[in-house]
Protein backbone atom coordinates (compact mmCIF):
# COMPACT_ATOMS: atom_id res chain seq x y z
CA UNK A 1 0.00 0.00 0.00
CA UNK A 2 2.97 2.31 0.36
CA UNK A 3 2.88 3.42 -3.32
CA UNK A 4 -0.47 4.96 -2.49
CA UNK A 5 0.57 6.59 0.78
CA UNK A 6 3.83 7.83 -0.76
CA UNK A 7 1.75 9.73 -3.28
CA UNK A 8 -1.19 10.58 -1.09
CA UNK A 9 -1.02 14.28 -2.01
CA UNK A 10 -1.43 13.41 -5.68
CA UNK A 11 -4.34 11.14 -4.89
CA UNK A 12 -6.06 13.81 -2.80
CA UNK A 13 -5.63 16.30 -5.64
CA UNK A 14 -6.92 13.74 -8.11
CA UNK A 15 -9.87 12.97 -5.88
CA UNK A 16 -10.78 16.65 -5.58
CA UNK A 17 -10.46 17.21 -9.33
CA UNK A 18 -12.70 14.21 -10.05
CA UNK A 19 -15.17 15.50 -7.49
CA UNK A 20 -15.12 18.89 -9.16
CA UNK A 21 -15.82 17.39 -12.61
CA UNK A 22 -18.63 15.34 -11.10
CA UNK A 23 -20.27 18.23 -9.27
CA UNK A 24 -20.24 20.44 -12.38
CA UNK A 25 -21.59 17.59 -14.49
CA UNK A 26 -24.30 16.95 -11.90
CA UNK A 27 -25.29 20.62 -11.81
CA UNK A 28 -25.47 20.65 -15.61
CA UNK A 29 -26.94 17.28 -16.53
CA UNK A 30 -29.80 17.06 -14.04
CA UNK A 31 -31.53 20.38 -14.86
CA UNK A 32 -30.82 19.86 -18.58
CA UNK A 33 -32.20 16.32 -18.45
CA UNK A 34 -35.38 17.51 -16.67
CA UNK A 35 -35.80 20.24 -19.29
CA UNK A 36 -35.41 17.75 -22.15
CA UNK A 37 -37.88 15.41 -20.41
CA UNK A 38 -40.37 18.31 -20.19
CA UNK A 39 -39.89 18.80 -23.93
CA UNK A 40 -40.51 15.12 -24.61
CA UNK A 41 -43.87 15.11 -22.80
CA UNK A 42 -44.88 18.59 -23.98
CA UNK A 43 -48.12 19.10 -25.93
CA UNK A 44 -46.14 21.15 -28.50
CA UNK A 45 -44.93 18.88 -31.35
CA UNK A 46 -41.71 20.80 -32.25
CA UNK A 47 -40.57 20.60 -28.60
CA UNK A 48 -41.31 16.87 -28.53
CA UNK A 49 -39.33 16.41 -31.75
CA UNK A 50 -36.42 18.36 -30.29
CA UNK A 51 -36.43 16.24 -27.12
CA UNK A 52 -36.51 13.03 -29.11
CA UNK A 53 -33.69 14.25 -31.35
CA UNK A 54 -31.56 15.16 -28.33
CA UNK A 55 -32.03 11.81 -26.62
CA UNK A 56 -31.50 9.85 -29.83
CA UNK A 57 -28.28 11.72 -30.55
CA UNK A 58 -26.59 11.55 -27.17
CA UNK A 59 -27.89 8.20 -25.97
CA UNK A 60 -26.72 6.45 -29.12
CA UNK A 61 -23.28 8.03 -29.39
CA UNK A 62 -20.38 6.52 -27.43
CA UNK A 63 -19.19 8.80 -24.64
CA UNK A 64 -15.67 8.83 -26.09
CA UNK A 65 -17.04 10.16 -29.38
CA UNK A 66 -19.01 12.91 -27.60
CA UNK A 67 -15.93 13.85 -25.58
CA UNK A 68 -13.69 13.73 -28.64
CA UNK A 69 -16.06 16.03 -30.47
CA UNK A 70 -16.17 18.47 -27.53
CA UNK A 71 -12.43 18.48 -26.83
CA UNK A 72 -11.13 18.52 -30.40
CA UNK A 73 -14.11 19.26 -32.65
CA UNK A 74 -15.44 22.40 -30.98
CA UNK A 75 -12.03 24.18 -31.11
CA UNK A 76 -12.05 23.57 -34.87
CA UNK A 77 -15.39 25.40 -34.96
CA UNK A 78 -13.72 28.32 -33.24
CA UNK A 79 -14.88 27.57 -29.71
CA UNK A 80 -11.85 27.74 -27.47
CA UNK A 81 -12.22 26.78 -23.84
CA UNK A 82 -10.21 24.70 -21.39
CA UNK A 83 -10.11 20.91 -21.60
CA UNK A 84 -11.78 20.92 -18.21
CA UNK A 85 -14.72 22.84 -19.70
CA UNK A 86 -14.97 20.53 -22.70
CA UNK A 87 -14.72 17.43 -20.50
CA UNK A 88 -17.56 18.60 -18.30
CA UNK A 89 -19.58 19.69 -21.35
CA UNK A 90 -19.26 16.26 -22.98
CA UNK A 91 -20.27 14.55 -19.78
CA UNK A 92 -23.28 16.87 -19.35
CA UNK A 93 -24.53 16.38 -22.92
CA UNK A 94 -24.14 12.60 -22.76
CA UNK A 95 -25.63 12.19 -19.28
CA UNK A 96 -28.58 14.55 -19.93
CA UNK A 97 -30.06 12.05 -22.39
CA UNK A 98 -30.12 9.34 -19.74
CA UNK A 99 -31.39 11.71 -17.03
CA UNK A 100 -34.19 12.71 -19.42
CA UNK A 101 -35.30 9.14 -19.92
CA UNK A 102 -35.20 8.34 -16.19
CA UNK A 103 -37.28 11.45 -15.43
CA UNK A 104 -39.69 10.65 -18.26
CA UNK A 105 -40.29 7.17 -16.87
CA UNK A 106 -41.16 8.83 -13.56
CA UNK A 107 -43.51 11.30 -15.23
CA UNK A 108 -45.26 8.42 -17.00
CA UNK A 109 -45.69 6.63 -13.67
CA UNK A 110 -47.86 9.45 -12.26
CA UNK A 111 -51.55 8.65 -12.91
CA UNK A 112 -53.00 10.70 -15.77
CA UNK A 113 -55.76 11.94 -13.46
CA UNK A 114 -53.24 14.01 -11.51
CA UNK A 115 -52.32 16.04 -14.58
CA UNK A 116 -55.99 16.27 -15.59
CA UNK A 117 -56.89 17.64 -12.16
CA UNK A 118 -54.08 20.19 -12.46
CA UNK A 119 -55.28 21.28 -15.90
CA UNK A 120 -58.87 21.49 -14.67
CA UNK A 121 -57.79 24.01 -12.04
CA UNK A 122 -56.41 26.21 -14.81
CA UNK A 123 -52.75 25.39 -14.27
CA UNK A 124 -50.84 25.54 -17.53
CA UNK A 125 -48.67 22.68 -18.76
CA UNK A 126 -45.48 23.89 -17.07
CA UNK A 127 -47.23 24.60 -13.76
CA UNK A 128 -48.88 21.18 -13.83
CA UNK A 129 -45.51 19.51 -14.36
CA UNK A 130 -43.76 21.62 -11.76
CA UNK A 131 -46.29 21.61 -8.92
CA UNK A 132 -48.10 18.32 -9.44
CA UNK A 133 -46.44 15.78 -11.71
CA UNK A 134 -42.69 16.11 -11.13
CA UNK A 135 -42.85 16.16 -7.31
CA UNK A 136 -44.72 12.84 -7.52
CA UNK A 137 -42.51 11.49 -10.28
CA UNK A 138 -39.45 11.98 -8.05
CA UNK A 139 -40.22 8.95 -5.97
CA UNK A 140 -40.05 6.55 -8.89
CA UNK A 141 -37.24 8.50 -10.49
CA UNK A 142 -34.72 8.27 -7.67
CA UNK A 143 -33.54 4.67 -8.23
CA UNK A 144 -33.03 4.83 -12.03
CA UNK A 145 -31.72 8.39 -11.80
CA UNK A 146 -29.28 7.21 -9.13
CA UNK A 147 -27.92 4.58 -11.51
CA UNK A 148 -27.53 7.14 -14.28
CA UNK A 149 -25.72 9.57 -11.99
CA UNK A 150 -23.40 6.93 -10.55
CA UNK A 151 -22.55 5.89 -14.11
CA UNK A 152 -21.79 9.55 -14.82
CA UNK A 153 -19.44 9.69 -11.81
CA UNK A 154 -17.50 6.75 -13.18
CA UNK A 155 -17.62 8.24 -16.68
CA UNK A 156 -15.81 11.26 -15.28
CA UNK A 157 -12.71 9.07 -15.59
CA UNK A 158 -13.23 9.00 -19.36
CA UNK A 159 -13.60 12.78 -19.39
CA UNK A 160 -10.39 12.98 -17.37
CA UNK A 161 -8.61 11.05 -20.10
CA UNK A 162 -9.58 13.65 -22.70
CA UNK A 163 -6.92 16.15 -21.80
CA UNK A 164 -8.53 17.29 -18.54
CA UNK A 165 -5.85 15.60 -16.48
CA UNK A 166 -5.26 15.72 -12.79
CA UNK A 167 -8.33 13.64 -11.90
CA UNK A 168 -8.21 10.27 -10.14
CA UNK A 169 -7.84 8.21 -13.27
CA UNK A 170 -5.18 10.46 -14.80
CA UNK A 171 -3.25 10.42 -11.53
CA UNK A 172 -3.16 6.62 -11.58
CA UNK A 173 -2.21 6.66 -15.23
CA UNK A 174 0.61 9.10 -14.59
CA UNK A 175 2.00 7.19 -11.61
CA UNK A 176 2.06 3.88 -13.46
CA UNK A 177 3.18 4.88 -16.93
CA UNK A 178 5.35 7.93 -16.32
CA UNK A 179 6.73 7.22 -12.87
CA UNK A 180 6.90 3.42 -13.18
CA UNK A 181 4.79 2.31 -10.24
CA UNK A 182 3.18 -1.14 -10.37
CA UNK A 183 -0.32 -1.01 -11.79
CA UNK A 184 -2.07 -3.18 -9.22
CA UNK A 185 -1.56 -1.22 -5.96
CA UNK A 186 -2.04 2.15 -7.63
CA UNK A 187 -5.28 1.34 -9.44
CA UNK A 188 -6.82 -0.94 -6.85
CA UNK A 189 -5.53 0.72 -3.69
CA UNK A 190 -5.73 4.33 -4.85
CA UNK A 191 -7.84 5.02 -7.92
CA UNK A 192 -10.61 2.48 -7.28
CA UNK A 193 -10.84 3.44 -3.61
CA UNK A 194 -11.15 7.09 -4.60
CA UNK A 195 -14.07 6.35 -6.95
CA UNK A 196 -15.68 4.08 -4.37
CA UNK A 197 -15.62 6.87 -1.80
CA UNK A 198 -17.53 9.05 -4.24
CA UNK A 199 -20.00 6.47 -5.54
CA UNK A 200 -20.76 4.83 -2.19
CA UNK A 201 -21.42 8.24 -0.64
CA UNK A 202 -23.66 9.09 -3.58
CA UNK A 203 -25.52 5.79 -3.14
CA UNK A 204 -26.09 6.51 0.56
CA UNK A 205 -27.34 10.04 -0.20
CA UNK A 206 -29.70 8.65 -2.84
CA UNK A 207 -31.18 6.27 -0.27
CA UNK A 208 -31.82 9.15 2.10
CA UNK A 209 -33.40 11.09 -0.77
CA UNK A 210 -35.57 8.13 -1.71
CA UNK A 211 -36.95 7.93 1.79
CA UNK A 212 -37.56 11.66 1.90
CA UNK A 213 -39.58 11.84 -1.32
CA UNK A 214 -41.68 8.75 -0.59
CA UNK A 215 -45.40 9.53 -0.90
CA UNK A 216 -48.21 7.66 0.75
CA UNK A 217 -50.85 6.59 -1.75
CA UNK B 1 -83.40 29.77 -10.32
CA UNK B 2 -82.01 29.55 -13.80
CA UNK B 3 -81.42 32.64 -15.84
CA UNK B 4 -80.04 34.07 -19.08
CA UNK B 5 -79.09 37.66 -18.28
CA UNK B 6 -77.63 38.36 -21.72
CA UNK B 7 -79.82 35.96 -23.67
CA UNK B 8 -76.91 33.52 -23.88
CA UNK B 9 -76.80 30.22 -21.98
CA UNK B 10 -73.79 29.70 -19.73
CA UNK B 11 -72.75 26.58 -21.60
CA UNK B 12 -73.73 25.91 -25.19
CA UNK B 13 -72.82 22.85 -27.20
CA UNK B 14 -73.81 22.95 -30.85
CA UNK B 15 -73.28 20.20 -33.36
CA UNK B 16 -70.62 18.55 -31.23
CA UNK B 17 -69.07 15.41 -32.68
CA UNK B 18 -66.21 13.27 -31.49
CA UNK B 19 -64.66 10.04 -32.65
CA UNK B 20 -62.37 7.64 -30.80
CA UNK B 21 -60.89 6.03 -33.90
CA UNK B 22 -63.86 4.34 -35.59
CA UNK B 23 -66.14 4.85 -32.60
CA UNK B 24 -68.45 7.85 -32.94
CA UNK B 25 -68.72 8.71 -29.22
CA UNK B 26 -70.49 12.06 -29.52
CA UNK B 27 -72.98 12.50 -32.34
CA UNK B 28 -74.41 15.93 -33.16
CA UNK B 29 -74.86 17.00 -29.56
CA UNK B 30 -76.81 20.22 -29.03
CA UNK B 31 -77.22 21.24 -25.43
CA UNK B 32 -77.70 24.54 -23.63
CA UNK B 33 -77.24 25.05 -19.92
CA UNK B 34 -78.45 28.20 -18.21
CA UNK B 35 -76.95 29.93 -15.22
CA UNK B 36 -78.00 28.23 -12.01
CA UNK B 37 -79.29 25.20 -13.83
CA UNK B 38 -78.52 21.68 -12.64
CA UNK B 39 -78.40 19.18 -15.49
CA UNK B 40 -78.06 15.49 -14.76
CA UNK B 41 -76.70 13.35 -17.59
CA UNK B 42 -77.57 9.69 -17.38
CA UNK B 43 -77.26 6.75 -19.71
CA UNK B 44 -75.77 3.29 -20.02
CA UNK B 45 -72.01 2.90 -19.92
CA UNK B 46 -70.41 3.72 -23.23
CA UNK B 47 -73.20 6.17 -24.05
CA UNK B 48 -70.74 9.08 -24.22
CA UNK B 49 -71.93 10.87 -21.07
CA UNK B 50 -68.48 11.11 -19.45
CA UNK B 51 -66.92 12.19 -22.73
CA UNK B 52 -69.57 14.90 -23.02
CA UNK B 53 -68.78 16.12 -19.52
CA UNK B 54 -65.01 16.12 -20.17
CA UNK B 55 -65.47 17.90 -23.50
CA UNK B 56 -66.93 20.94 -21.73
CA UNK B 57 -63.52 21.87 -20.30
CA UNK B 58 -61.67 20.30 -23.20
CA UNK B 59 -60.10 17.44 -21.30
CA UNK B 60 -61.43 15.69 -24.40
CA UNK B 61 -60.96 17.74 -27.57
CA UNK B 62 -63.88 17.53 -29.95
CA UNK B 63 -63.59 16.88 -33.68
CA UNK B 64 -66.53 18.95 -34.94
CA UNK B 65 -68.96 21.52 -33.61
CA UNK B 66 -68.67 24.32 -31.09
CA UNK B 67 -68.68 24.70 -27.33
CA UNK B 68 -69.04 28.13 -25.76
CA UNK B 69 -68.85 29.05 -22.11
CA UNK B 70 -70.33 32.36 -21.06
CA UNK B 71 -70.45 33.30 -24.72
CA UNK B 72 -66.76 32.61 -25.33
CA UNK B 73 -65.69 29.87 -27.70
CA UNK B 74 -63.62 27.17 -26.02
CA UNK B 75 -60.00 27.91 -26.98
CA UNK B 76 -57.88 25.16 -28.50
CA UNK B 77 -54.75 25.20 -26.33
CA UNK B 78 -52.44 27.39 -24.33
CA UNK B 79 -53.07 30.29 -21.97
CA UNK B 80 -56.62 31.03 -23.10
CA UNK B 81 -57.68 27.46 -22.45
CA UNK B 82 -56.05 27.45 -19.01
CA UNK B 83 -57.91 30.66 -18.16
CA UNK B 84 -61.20 29.15 -19.23
CA UNK B 85 -60.60 25.96 -17.30
CA UNK B 86 -60.03 28.00 -14.16
CA UNK B 87 -63.69 29.06 -14.46
CA UNK B 88 -64.95 25.50 -14.90
CA UNK B 89 -64.77 23.30 -11.81
CA UNK B 90 -64.27 19.59 -12.36
CA UNK B 91 -64.89 16.71 -9.98
CA UNK B 92 -63.67 13.29 -11.08
CA UNK B 93 -64.86 9.77 -10.37
CA UNK B 94 -61.45 8.89 -8.90
CA UNK B 95 -61.13 12.18 -6.92
CA UNK B 96 -57.62 12.89 -8.31
CA UNK B 97 -56.49 14.78 -5.24
CA UNK B 98 -52.79 15.66 -5.45
CA UNK B 99 -51.24 12.76 -3.56
CA UNK B 100 -48.14 14.65 -2.39
CA UNK B 101 -50.04 17.59 -0.93
CA UNK B 102 -52.12 17.90 2.21
CA UNK B 103 -55.84 18.53 1.99
CA UNK B 104 -55.32 22.24 2.64
CA UNK B 105 -52.51 22.47 0.05
CA UNK B 106 -54.76 20.76 -2.47
CA UNK B 107 -57.39 23.45 -2.06
CA UNK B 108 -54.90 26.33 -1.96
CA UNK B 109 -52.84 25.42 -5.06
CA UNK B 110 -55.22 26.76 -7.73
CA UNK B 111 -56.10 30.07 -6.05
CA UNK B 112 -52.41 30.82 -5.35
CA UNK B 113 -50.87 29.71 -8.65
CA UNK B 114 -53.69 30.57 -11.03
CA UNK B 115 -55.70 33.32 -9.35
CA UNK B 116 -52.55 34.80 -7.78
CA UNK B 117 -54.16 35.17 -4.39
CA UNK B 118 -51.97 35.58 -1.33
CA UNK B 119 -51.29 32.39 0.59
CA UNK B 120 -52.98 33.69 3.73
CA UNK B 121 -56.11 34.72 1.86
CA UNK B 122 -56.26 31.43 -0.03
CA UNK B 123 -55.80 29.42 3.15
CA UNK B 124 -58.53 31.17 5.06
CA UNK B 125 -60.91 30.73 2.12
CA UNK B 126 -59.83 27.07 1.83
CA UNK B 127 -60.63 26.46 5.50
CA UNK B 128 -64.09 27.98 5.01
CA UNK B 129 -64.72 25.68 2.07
CA UNK B 130 -63.43 22.61 3.92
CA UNK B 131 -65.78 23.56 6.76
CA UNK B 132 -68.64 23.84 4.29
CA UNK B 133 -68.04 20.32 2.93
CA UNK B 134 -67.50 18.99 6.43
CA UNK B 135 -63.82 18.00 6.37
CA UNK B 136 -62.22 20.97 8.14
CA UNK B 137 -60.67 18.72 10.76
CA UNK B 138 -58.75 16.82 8.05
CA UNK B 139 -56.99 19.89 6.63
CA UNK B 140 -53.45 18.79 7.47
CA UNK B 141 -53.80 15.15 6.41
CA UNK B 142 -52.74 13.62 3.12
CA UNK B 143 -55.41 12.34 0.70
CA UNK B 144 -54.44 8.70 1.27
CA UNK B 145 -55.34 9.09 4.96
CA UNK B 146 -58.95 10.03 4.13
CA UNK B 147 -61.96 7.90 3.21
CA UNK B 148 -63.25 8.06 -0.35
CA UNK B 149 -66.20 10.20 0.68
CA UNK B 150 -63.94 12.66 2.47
CA UNK B 151 -61.57 12.78 -0.51
CA UNK B 152 -64.41 13.54 -2.88
CA UNK B 153 -65.65 16.34 -0.62
CA UNK B 154 -62.14 17.79 -0.58
CA UNK B 155 -62.13 17.57 -4.38
CA UNK B 156 -65.37 19.56 -4.43
CA UNK B 157 -63.84 22.18 -2.11
CA UNK B 158 -60.74 22.32 -4.35
CA UNK B 159 -62.93 23.04 -7.37
CA UNK B 160 -65.04 25.61 -5.48
CA UNK B 161 -61.92 27.48 -4.36
CA UNK B 162 -61.51 28.68 -7.95
CA UNK B 163 -64.96 30.29 -7.77
CA UNK B 164 -66.06 28.55 -10.96
CA UNK B 165 -68.96 29.63 -13.11
CA UNK B 166 -69.99 26.04 -13.65
CA UNK B 167 -69.13 22.74 -12.00
CA UNK B 168 -68.76 19.47 -13.87
CA UNK B 169 -69.17 16.20 -11.97
CA UNK B 170 -68.02 13.07 -13.78
CA UNK B 171 -69.64 10.16 -11.90
CA UNK B 172 -68.65 11.64 -8.53
CA UNK B 173 -70.05 8.79 -6.45
CA UNK B 174 -69.30 5.77 -8.64
CA UNK B 175 -66.05 4.92 -6.86
CA UNK B 176 -67.50 5.25 -3.36
CA UNK B 177 -68.65 2.70 -0.83
CA UNK B 178 -72.45 2.86 -0.47
CA UNK B 179 -72.40 4.46 2.97
CA UNK B 180 -70.26 7.34 1.71
CA UNK B 181 -72.39 8.23 -1.28
CA UNK B 182 -74.87 10.35 0.65
CA UNK B 183 -72.29 12.56 2.34
CA UNK B 184 -71.07 13.57 -1.13
CA UNK B 185 -74.56 13.91 -2.59
CA UNK B 186 -75.63 16.12 0.35
CA UNK B 187 -72.80 18.53 -0.44
CA UNK B 188 -73.85 18.55 -4.09
CA UNK B 189 -77.50 19.18 -3.23
CA UNK B 190 -76.36 22.07 -1.04
CA UNK B 191 -74.42 23.53 -3.95
CA UNK B 192 -77.40 23.18 -6.26
CA UNK B 193 -79.61 24.97 -3.72
CA UNK B 194 -77.07 27.80 -3.54
CA UNK B 195 -77.52 28.35 -7.25
CA UNK B 196 -74.38 26.74 -8.67
CA UNK B 197 -74.62 25.78 -12.32
CA UNK B 198 -73.90 22.06 -12.47
CA UNK B 199 -73.51 19.31 -15.02
CA UNK B 200 -73.63 15.98 -13.24
CA UNK B 201 -72.97 12.62 -14.84
CA UNK B 202 -74.41 10.14 -12.38
CA UNK B 203 -76.51 7.06 -11.84
CA UNK B 204 -77.93 8.48 -8.63
CA UNK B 205 -81.62 8.87 -9.44
CA UNK B 206 -82.30 10.22 -5.96
CA UNK B 207 -79.95 13.11 -6.60
CA UNK B 208 -81.55 13.79 -9.96
CA UNK B 209 -84.97 13.93 -8.34
CA UNK B 210 -83.86 16.13 -5.45
CA UNK B 211 -81.66 18.62 -7.25
CA UNK B 212 -81.87 18.49 -11.03
CA UNK B 213 -83.77 20.94 -13.21
CA UNK B 214 -83.32 18.72 -16.20
CA UNK B 215 -82.33 15.16 -17.01
CA UNK B 216 -80.46 14.45 -20.24
CA UNK B 217 -80.59 10.82 -21.29
CA UNK B 218 -77.82 9.66 -23.60
CA UNK B 219 -77.34 6.48 -25.52
CA UNK B 220 -74.93 5.53 -28.30
CA UNK B 221 -73.34 8.97 -28.36
CA UNK B 222 -76.61 10.83 -28.82
CA UNK B 223 -78.93 12.80 -26.58
CA UNK B 224 -82.02 10.63 -26.78
CA UNK B 225 -84.30 12.48 -24.42
CA UNK B 226 -84.35 15.63 -22.30
CA UNK B 227 -86.99 16.22 -19.64
CA UNK B 228 -87.54 17.46 -16.11
CA UNK B 229 -86.71 14.70 -13.60
CA UNK B 230 -90.26 13.89 -12.58
CA UNK B 231 -91.43 13.49 -16.17
CA UNK B 232 -88.35 11.53 -17.13
CA UNK B 233 -88.56 9.02 -14.30
CA UNK B 234 -92.34 8.52 -14.39
CA UNK B 235 -93.17 8.96 -18.09
CA UNK B 236 -90.06 8.56 -20.22
CA UNK B 237 -90.82 9.03 -23.93
CA UNK B 238 -88.26 6.91 -25.71
CA UNK B 239 -88.21 3.14 -25.62
CA UNK B 240 -84.49 3.22 -24.92
CA UNK B 241 -85.02 5.32 -21.78
CA UNK B 242 -87.89 3.08 -20.66
CA UNK B 243 -85.68 0.05 -21.09
CA UNK B 244 -82.78 1.68 -19.23
CA UNK B 245 -84.97 2.81 -16.34
CA UNK B 246 -86.63 -0.58 -16.02
CA UNK B 247 -83.17 -2.10 -15.59
CA UNK B 248 -81.88 0.27 -12.96
CA UNK B 249 -85.03 0.98 -10.96
CA UNK B 250 -86.17 -2.56 -10.26
CA UNK B 251 -83.41 -3.19 -7.73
Amino acid sequence: MSPVFDNIDLFVDGFLTSLEIILYALAGSVPLGVLIAACRVSPIPPLRAFGTFWVTTFRNTPLTVVLFFCAFGLPELGINRSFFFFGVLGLVLYTSAFVCEAVRSGINSVPAGQAEAARSLGLNFTQGLRFVVIPQALRTVVPPLGSVLIAMMKNSAVAGAFGVGGDLWSTGQRLTSALGYATFPIFVGGVAVGYLIITLTAGALLQVLERKVAIAR
Amino acid sequence: MTSRPNGEPLVRLSGVNKWFGELHVLQDIDLEIDRGEVVVVIGPSGSGKSTLCRAINRLEPIDKGQITIDGALLPEEGKELARLRADVGMVFQSFNLFAHKTVLENVVLGPVKVRKKSKAEAESRARELLERVGVASQADKYPAQLSGGQQQRVAIARALAMEPKVMLFDEPTSALDPEMINEVLDVMVGLAKDGMTMVVVTHEMGFARRAANRVVFMDGGRVVETADPETFFTRPESDRAKDFLSKILTH
